[in-house]
Formats: C-alpha cells, sequence, structure tokens
C-alpha cells in the first residue's frame, strides 16, 4: 500500500515543478536575494487595555526552495508569523517583500492576487467546504482565480491522480478519511502551483501513521522546488526540515540559519 | 471568478442548505404571490364593474336631473333638489333629435305588491316600450310593455326572474292580475335573469308604463332619460343635442346633468384602479418584510460561513467575489421565491375564479411585474449588508476558529 503511494506521491512534485522553471519568480528569486524577505515585523493586537504583542522585531530572510520548521510554545506568536506570511495578516509596523516586491503595501485585491497566484495553504483542520466534493474542493482556487471549467477539469484531474484520490473525487468531506481530507487540502493547496507552501500543523489531526503520510507528501512537493514552511509543536517533526527556528513571546530565539542541514 | 461559476457555488450553497433556502424561498413567495392574488381581487371588481357597464348599452346617454358640478358621478347619488324636474315632455323633445335612435323616460319608486294573500315591497320602475332595447334587456316569457302613447299606459306588468318567483312560485306567471298600490296590473312577460346591474336588482324589478308609475307615486317628474345614440360616433353629439333642448326648456338653465356611459366608466375604472393599487402596496409590505428576512437569513449565514469564507479567501479570492457570491445567492432566493409565488398566486387567483365565477380575477401584468420587479430588488438591497459583512470578514479570525 504505501509502496503505491509513494510511487504516485513522488510523481506530483515533478509535475508540480514543471511550468515553474520558466515563471518570472523563478528569475526573481534567483537574481534578487532571497524570496522572503521579513524587516522589522511588528503585530500588536489590543485587547481591551492590554496590548499583546504577538510579534516583535521580525527580521526573517527565506530562500526560494527552503525548508523550514517554525516551533515554539503555545502564544509565542508561530501561527501569526505564517499567517502575516501567507498576507492572511498585516504587519503593524515593518516591511515584508515577497519576491523582491514589498507586499504590505499593496491593495487588499491585489493581496488576494498574490494569494491567489504564489501562496498555498495547508490547515490543521484541513479547511475543505464540506458540501463540495474532493474534486470540487481542489479545483475552488482555480474556479476563485477565474480559471476557465475547461482548464480546470484536466489539472484537477491530474491533482486526483497525483494524490491518489481519483476513486475519491466525487466523495464529500465527511466521506474521506483524515489521510484523504489532508491529501484533498494539500491538492487544493498546490493546484495553482504556488511558489510556497504555508502548513500550520498538518498533521495535528492525524494519527502517527496518516501524518508521515502527509509529511512525505510535503517533503516530496518540497523536493520539487516549493519552499515549505511548517509551523508545529512537535519536535520530531520540526526536526526534519532542514532549516528550524524557534519562537518565544513573538520573537526569534534560534535560526538554524538559511540553507542549513540541506546537505543531511 | 467567471460569471457562470459565481451563479453556479452561489446556487450550490443556497442548495447546501435546503432548509433555510426553502424556508426564505417561502417567506419571498408569500410576498408576491399576496400581490398577485390581491391585485387580482382588485382588478378583477374593476373587470366586472366595467363588463357590467358595458352590458348596459355602449351608446346610452343618460340624462340626470339636477346640476353637478363634480366631474365623477355616480347614477345613483344625484337624487338632489332640483330647479326644474325631469318631465315625460322632455323625453319626447329629446326623442326628436337627430342623433337619437330611441328614448326611454325610467321613473322609480317603491310600492307594495301583492298578488293572492302574498305580499311585499317592491321597487317600481315605470317605463316605455323602448326600455326593453335601451337598457339591452332579454325577456324569459312573454312580451315586453306595448309601444302606446306614453301618456296614456295599459295596466300591464313585466316582472324580474326573482320577483316572478317570489309571486307565483312555480305557477305560471304570465296572464295573471297583480296588485300595486291601489291599481291592477295584468302580468304580460317575465325578464331573463341577469343578476344585479347599476345598483338596482333587476331581477326584482317591477315595470310598469311610466304613466301609470307617475300616477301611482302621484308626481310627473322622471328618474332618468336613457337614450340610444345612433351609434358610437354620435355619442357626444347626442350628448350635447340633449343639454341644447333640455337648455331651451328649462329656460336657458342648464339644470341636468348628461353622462354618457364612458364619462361612469372612466370614473369606476379610476376608482377601482387606485383601489388595486392600494391593495397591491399593502401586500407589498409584505415584500418588503421578507426583505429584511433575506437580510436576517443571509447574515446568519455569513456567520455560520465564517470558515468557508477565510478559506475562500485564503485561497485568493477577493473581498468583490466573496461580495458577489453573497449577493447573487441572495439574487437566487428571491428570484426563486419570486417565481414560486407568481406560480401560488396565479394558483390563487384560479381559485378565487373557481369559487366566484362572475369575478374575473386575473392578475393585471403591471402588478405581476413590479411584484418580480420589487422581490429581486428587495432580496439584492437587503443582500448587500450581509455580502458586505462577509466581504469585510478577517480571514485569520474566520479560519481560527473550528
Amino acid at each position: 500500500m504505501s509502496t503505491a503511494k509513494s510511487e504516485r506521491h513522488t510523481a506530483a512534485p515533478e509535475s508540480l515543478a514543471a511550468p515553474r522553471g520558466s515563471g518570472p519568480q523563478g528569475e526573481v528569486g534567483k537574481t534578487h536575494g532571497p524570496q522572503i524577505e521579513l524587516a522589522g515585523i511588528e503585530r500588536i493586537f489590543r485587547l481591551g487595555d492590554s496590548v499583546v504583542r504577538a510579534l516583535s522585531g521580525i527580521d526573517l530572510a527565506i530562500d526560494a526552495g527552503e525548508y523550514l520548521s517554525v516551533m515554539g510554545p503555545s502564544g509565542s506568536g508561530k501561527s501569526t508569523l505564517l499567517n502575516v506570511l501567507g498576507l492572511l495578516d498585516s504587519p503593524s509596523a515593518g516591511h515584508y517583500r515577497l519576491e523582491g516586491r514589498d507586499v504590505t503595501t499593496l491593495s487588499a485585491n491585489e493581496q488576494a492576487r498574490v494569494r491567489s497566484q504564489r501562496i498555498g495553504f495547508v490547515f490543521q483542520s484541513f479547511h475543505l467546504v464540506p458540501r463540495l466534493t474532493a474534486a470540487e474542493n481542489i479545483a475552488l482556487p482555480m474556479m476563485l482565480a477565474g480559471i476557465a471549467p475547461g482548464e480546470r477539469a484536466p489539472r484537477v484531474e491530474k491533482a486526483l491522480a497525483d494524490f491518489g484520490l481519483t476513486d475519491r473525487a466525487r466523495h464529500r468531506p465527511d466521506e474521506l478519511s483524515g489521510g484523504q481530507r489532508q491529501r484533498v487540502a494539500i491538492a487544493r493547496a498546490t493546484v495553482m502551483r504556488p511558489a510556497m507552501l504555508l502548513a500550520d500543523e498538518p498533521t495535528g489531526n492525524l494519527d502517527r501513521a496518516t501524518g508521515e503520510e502527509v509529511m512525505r507528501l510535503l517533503e516530496d512537493l518540497h523536493d520539487g522546488g516549493v519552499t515549505l514552511i511548517m509551523v508545529t509543536h512537535d519536535q520530531a517533526l520540526g526536526d526534519r526540515a532542514h532549516r528550524k527556528i524557534y519562537m518565544e513571546d513573538g520573537a526569534i530565539r534560534r535560526d538554524s540559519g538559511r540553507g542549513a542541514g540541506q546537505g543531511d | 471568478m467567471r460569471i457562470r461559476d459565481v451563479f453556479a457555488a452561489a446556487a450550490g450553497a443556497a442548495a447546501g442548505n435546503p432548509l433555510r433556502t426553502v424556508l426564505l424561498t417561502l417567506a419571498m413567495a408569500i410576498g408576491v404571490a399576496a400581490v398577485v392574488v390581491l391585485t387580482a381581487l382588485g382588478d378583477g371588481a374593476r373587470r366586472y364593474v366595467i363588463r357590467e357597464f358595458t352590458a348596459l348599452g355602449s351608446n346610452l346617454v343618460i340624462v340626470l336631473p339636477g346640476r353637478t358640478a363634480t366631474g365623477g358621478v355616480n347614477p345613483g347619488s344625484a337624487v338632489t333638489t332640483t330647479p326644474r324636474d325631469l318631465t315625460i315632455e322632455d323625453a319626447r323633445a329629446v326623442t326628436r333629435l337627430q342623433a337619437v335612435l330611441r328614448v326611454a323616460p325610467v321613473a322609480v319608486g317603491t310600492s307594495e305588491i301583492s298578488v293572492g294573500g302574498r305580499l311585499r315591497d317592491t321597487l317600481v320602475l315605470g317605463s316605455t316600450a323602448e326600455f326593453l332595447e335601451v337598457r339591452r334587456f332579454t325577456l324569459a316569457q312573454g312580451r315586453f310593455l306595448p309601444v302606446e302613447d306614453w301618456d296614456r299606459g295599459s295596466p300591464v306588468m313585466v316582472v324580474g326572474a326573482k320577483l316572478r318567483t317570489d309571486l307565483f312560485g312555480a305557477e305560471p306567471a304570465l296572464g295573471q292580475f297583480v296588485r300595486i298600490g291601489d291599481r291592477r296590473f295584468r302580468v304580460v312577460g317575465v325578464l331573463a335573469a341577469s343578476g344585479s346591474g347599476l345598483g338596482m336588482n333587476t331581477d326584482e324589478l317591477a315595470i310598469v308604463p311610466v304613466a301609470l308609475a307617475q300616477a301611482m307615486f302621484n308626481s310627473n317628474t322622471l328618474f332618468r332619460i336613457l337614450i340610444e345614440a345612433r351609434n358610437r360616433a354620435l355619442l357626444d353629439a347626442a350628448k350635447s343635442q340633449a343639454i341644447e333642448v333640455l337648455k331651451q326648456r328649462h329656460g336657458g338653465e342648464e339644470d341636468v346633468t348628461v353622462i354618457t356611459q364612458d364619462a361612469v366608466l372612466a370614473t369606476f375604472d379610476r376608482l377601482l384602479g387606485t383601489l388595486t393599487l392600494g391593495v397591491a402596496g399593502i401586500a407589498a409590505i409584505s415584500l418588503a418584510v421578507a426583505g429584511i428576512l433575506v437580510m436576517n437569513v443571509m447574515l446568519v449565514s455569513v456567520m455560520q460561513r465564517r470558515a468557508e469564507i477565510g478559506l475562500m479567501k485564503a485561497l485568493g479570492g477577493s473581498s468583490g467575489t466573496i461580495r458577489r457570491l453573497f449577493l447573487v445567492e441572495a439574487a437566487l432566493l428571491s428570484l426563486a421565491g419570486a417565481l414560486g409565488g407568481y406560480a401560488i398566486g396565479h394558483a390563487g387567483a384560479w381559485v378565487i375564479r373557481f369559487l366566484y365565477p362572475t369575478l374575473p380575477a386575473y392578475p393585471p401584468d403591471w402588478a405581476v411585474l413590479a411584484a418580480l420587479g420589487t422581490a429581486l430588488v428587495t432580496g439584492v438591497l437587503f443582500g448587500v449588508m450581509p455580502a458586505r459583512r462577509a466581504a469585510a470578514l478577517d480571514p485569520v479570525l474566520a479560519l481560527a476558529r473550528r
């Protein structure tokens, strides 16, 4: 069972990576420094009288194709960091340059476009739309991006095949196992061929074996060239990343460094 | 997002919660159905009255004693004190006019009528042989009043269908003698049943020669002079000629009111048209209520689907796209409600027509269009707020739940 799946999984990254090589951002990332550049990022929440500094003074540079884990205790700001990286949340201060472009100053619609084209999200609780089938959930980002149905169908077909979900295409989320649901979610996150994948506790709701399966899938995608940034509690999972960041009280306490661990 | 996809996704979202969709559609449908049914009733009443008037004969000119300055005249309301009464001589003068085909003088009074031991009050109408033609009545039995000198009537009478049954039951009526007041009349004809017309129920009428009626009521005035013009084109000519001749006869004073059926019809048309409009307005309130319901339900729906909205934002959906999705959903629900209400309304109108066959209860086109339009507009208008709220939702908070 696992061999058949891993064969299919290895097929996925190639197909996803293929068109990216010719994309404009490939060159941008290589010629103009890091893919992601955070400078002096602050995120302050006000809860009544008290002020919560979720992120303070974050400086971080991430190269295209890195595999990075963010760890730290609850409330350390790692999820907020992921939301800022995914343009779901705007920093209170500081600058975020994505592929050489300052995205903090973009309008909401332009940010939505960047999310659509460059960023894929994988959530702990999958966040599949319950009334849509697996195939429809995977097609959702393409539909939102205004891609023609004629073009969507073969891409969904291919994504289903790549993630071993072809026979589950017409099933709704409540008819799928946890692992299958997260595979649908990952297929959905990658169907727009994003440059980076942001995963927030991707295995948090899965048992060990299924979690391992999902992790391999994400790492295969990384091998295909996607930048993979993963927030996790799990030390073992965090250690698999090539670069490890440890956060506490909204600040980065430890960073194993750019490109670190790429050799193993 | 493509327009087709927006519609498909919105329809999918609506279908995803069938109970909500059905209830909302029902609320909108009831509003539209109310407009359709109530305007069908109002307009049915209008058509009914117009039909009754048309049955009077379309070339009819009616002369009333007295001058009413107001434009809209109800023929029954003009029994006023007049400087000079209408007389049989006036009516005779009108017959000589060029544009006039027939004239029927009408005198009216209530009297006791008895046959055998039976006694009742009835409306007695004095007229002449021409009355039958002018009013386009038909006889069920016998003949109408004989053609004779207007000043000398024979003691004969024609009875309405209901009066005939009341007086004689199953016995034959023709040739029977009836006492009205202190005079005896022989029944020579029975009118065909026609239902009510113009405020007086012709089925309960006793018609006698005008001279005898005047003698009976001890007066020489006329209630009306009914004039039939030679044709429709001469209607106005007949009207002005009648005014002219009556003015001459009344010492140069224009102390009569002459109305054509068109004028009466226009008044009723306006009156009942306004009524229909008012009723439609009242019914439209239910549409506004339905609109508010749409807003409420959509607001609840936005709250329930926070995670989905946050997800769509995370997947690259712009605020505009999400706003459009919710607006289209509200519009689709309203459209479904409007069409459902249209069907229910027509079914309701059909039931009314089935129960009251005399009432042509068809909803007017303008009301149907207005109802459908209002439903859609309120649905979309009240959908704007929830849609904006959905679009403004913070994706982080929306996704954090659950």
